[in-house]
């Protein structure tokens, strides 16, 4: 077999696919913060939280209802997204009128309860999910399980998906506006606080769908989303929060890097989001694709 | 703290201080230590987020981080640093060192610290507001990542009997009484290294780049020097609040860089007071004592910190000493010819007009 720079082939392009899996899932959670962010300028320290809830979703729906993963790919975000929407309602939307650093201090507390919640009913040692898609094809140079080429296809539909209802539809155009000048949509007669509402609701939807399709590759732990959401912030810093577009490439190429480093130096892999966050924020502060204030 | 409160400070201070010299005598010394040192820990945070309005999410790094130097070097002394560049290679150097005693030791954790505040804060002071914290959380993850795979910090087991030499070569710490004298000076200095920076003309500049940071750019200030000095400074005293409890404790590990513990400050200077002279105290005293008795409940520890974040945010967010700062203000204005302007203290930052 031949190898390429001294790796070969089959564990370049494995460690490849893991990057484009990791990917999609820091693409899916920071186009949800992004779009947030975008309303309601509160970063959602809770996202991780909200990711581990997608996930163990889908094992409650499965363990307590007999409710199979197709199932619980579309009722757990739903489900998940409500409680997104009852926790805007409740909390967030009593801090609009202060400083952003308050929202991002309850939401951090919103993620310790319900770490601690279900850490306490479920333990840290993980549940397992069995894979629905089992098998896989031989490409030739790699063999690709099915359920993974499955997580990467489904992320990149629905972050294209969601990039189009905001780019290019009327009701994008009314959440573009409402993110430059709330009080001026508000004056042409649409609700903008049910709007923010309902988009909280869709980004922790997004965050609970990374969940679920999370579940059967990573064993579903409570844990699962609060390391997770620190690099996902990284990604936000390195894309800037500006695009949509933006925060999807930059998922997708960041998890490649992390994937293709532990290749090529595996006792970096863990730290070179943080290095090229770092270095982006030396030259260009407002991050790859988001705009100088 | 501009108002006729600040003649306070001084006799509260020093209440505090007479009420610290004769604390343990009634109560465990090493409990009254730990206080300490995160009252320390807490007052360094709080000169970053209360006087220049820089919430950062990440420093655990500089506490956890000197933790393991001062363990380190009064442990076993000698230092290897590495050299080289990704790809090419390392190289070893060594500096032959003998076991530190503990003052050396913990100062040069904190010049450590003060060193990792620099490279830092030079990365993150390039935002504001939300993304300065995700910035702080993210390079204090990739510290705690260094941290589990650098040879010197023993992994997950830590630093583990870390020796308590005299101190001075005299004053005996092996007896916790001393040793608690010596931490209640340590924090003396840097609580009053803290006083004296936020009552100083830099201290009201970083004020003043809190309030409106484009009016003090404006004015012909160099706001970024200015935050990056005060970052520094703050990152060197909560390395000698880690520093200090690593002696104490004679154990450096991997908890202290945890962001985990950069939320316990957080939550600490939160329920305290943000911006209050004495509020990261009496957080710290707070939130340690309610560690201790809730050790039993397990998990239930998370759910409660998580829950005392989302009152004091909704319902008290100027913290016990805020509140009771502006309920002495009400009080005082309440009196005819008094009318102090208080609005704003022990917030962050108001953005309403």
């Amino acid at each position: 077999m031949f190898e390429l720079l001294g790796v070969s082939p089959p564990a370049l392009f494995g460690q490849l696919l893991l990057g484009l899996i990791n990917g999609a899932f820091y693409a899916l959670l920071s186009l949800g913060l992004a779009v947030i962010f975008g309303l309601m300028n509160v970063i959602n320290f809770t996202h991780g939280a909200q990711y581990m809830m997608g996930a163990f979703g889908a094992w409650m729906l499965l363990n307590y209802l007999g409710i199979p993963y197709w199932g619980a790919l579309v009722l757990a975000p739903i489900l998940v997204g409500i409680t997104g929407v009852l926790v805007e309602r409740l909390f967030i939307s009593r801090l609009y009128h202060l400083d952003h650093l308050y929202g991002l201090l309850l939401t951090f507390g919103l993620a310790l309860v319900i770490e601690g919640l279900f850490r306490r009913e479920y333990g840290i040692s993980g549940l397992p999910y069995s894979n629905p898609l089992p098998g896989g094809t031989n490409l030739g140079f790699m063999f690709l399980p099915w359920y993974r080429a499955w997580v990467v296809a489904l992320s990149l539909v629905v972050c294209l998906a969601t990039w189009f209802i905001i780019e290019k539809t009327q009701l994008g155009s009314y959440l573009r506006a409402a993110t430059e000048r709330p009080d001026l949509v508000q004056a042409f007669g649409i609700n903008v606080p049910r709007m923010i509402t309902l988009t909280y609701g869709f980004g922790v939807g997004l965050a609970a769908l990374a969940g679920v399709l999370a579940a059967p590759i990573y064993s579903v732990n409570p844990v699962m989303g609060a390391n997770l959401i620190i690099v996902v912030f990284a990604v936000v810093v390195i894309g800037g929060m500006g695009s949509i577009m933006g925060s999807i490439v930059t998922g997708f190429g960041v998890g490649v890097i992390e994937g293709l480093t532990k290749v090529f130096w595996p006792e970096a892999s863990n730290t070179v989001i943080f290095v090229i966050m770092a270095i982006v924020l030396m030259v260009r502060p407002q991050g790859l694709f988001g705009t100088p204030k | 703290m501009t108002t006729s409160l600040k003649s306070w400070d001084m006799p509260v201070f020093a209440a505090f201080v007479a009420l610290g010299l004769v604390a343990p005598l009634f109560v465990y010394p090493v409990f009254l230590m730990k206080v300490l040192c995160f009252a320390l820990f807490a007052c360094a945070f709080n000169l970053l987020v209360g006087y220049v309005g820089l919430l950062s999410f990440g420093h655990a790094m500089f506490f956890g981080f000197a933790a393991y130097v001062a363990g380190h070097l009064a442990k076993i002394g000698t230092v290897q640093l590495p050299f080289g560049f990704p790809f090419v290679g390392w190289v070893w150097l060594t500096i032959p060192l003998p076991p530190l005693t503990p003052e050396l030791a913990i100062l040069a954790a904190t010049l450590v610290a003060a060193l990792l505040g620099l490279i830092v804060g030079l990365i993150a002071i390039r935002r504001q507001g939300i993304y300065f914290a995700m910035v702080t959380l993210a390079l204090a993850q990739m510290v705690f990542f260094l941290c589990v795979q650098a040879p010197f910090t023993g992994g997950e087991d830590g630093i583990q009997a870390i020796p308590r030499r005299p101190v001075f070569g005299l004053l005996p710490i092996t007896n916790d009484f001393v040793f608690y004298y010596v931490v209640l000076a340590i924090f003396c200095i840097g609580f009053l290294i803290i006083y004296r920076t936020i009552h100083s003309p830099f201290g009201q500049v970083l004020k003043a780049i809190r309030e409106n940071e484009a009016r003090a750019i404006s004015l012909g200030y160099a706001v970024d020097r200015f935050k990056l000095i005060a970052f520094v400074l703050s990152a060197s005293l909560a390395g000698l609040a880690g520093a200090t409890k690593a002696i104490v404790f004679q154990l450096a590990s991997l908890t202290d860089v945890t962001w985990q513990m950069s939320g316990e400050v957080v939550l600490m200077t939160l329920v305290g007071g943000l911006g209050t002279v004495f509020g990261p105290i009496v957080g710290a005293g707070i939130i340690i004592t309610m560690q201790n008795y809730l050790a039993g409940f397990g998990e239930w520890v998370l759910v409660i910190q998580g829950a005392i974040f989302v009152v004091t945010v909704l319902l008290f967010r100027r913290g016990i000493v805020g509140e009771l700062i502006a309920f002495a203000g009400r009080w005082q204005s309440s009196k005819p010819g008094r009318q102090d302007e208080l609005a704003g203290e022990g917030t962050v930052r108001p953005t309403t007009p």
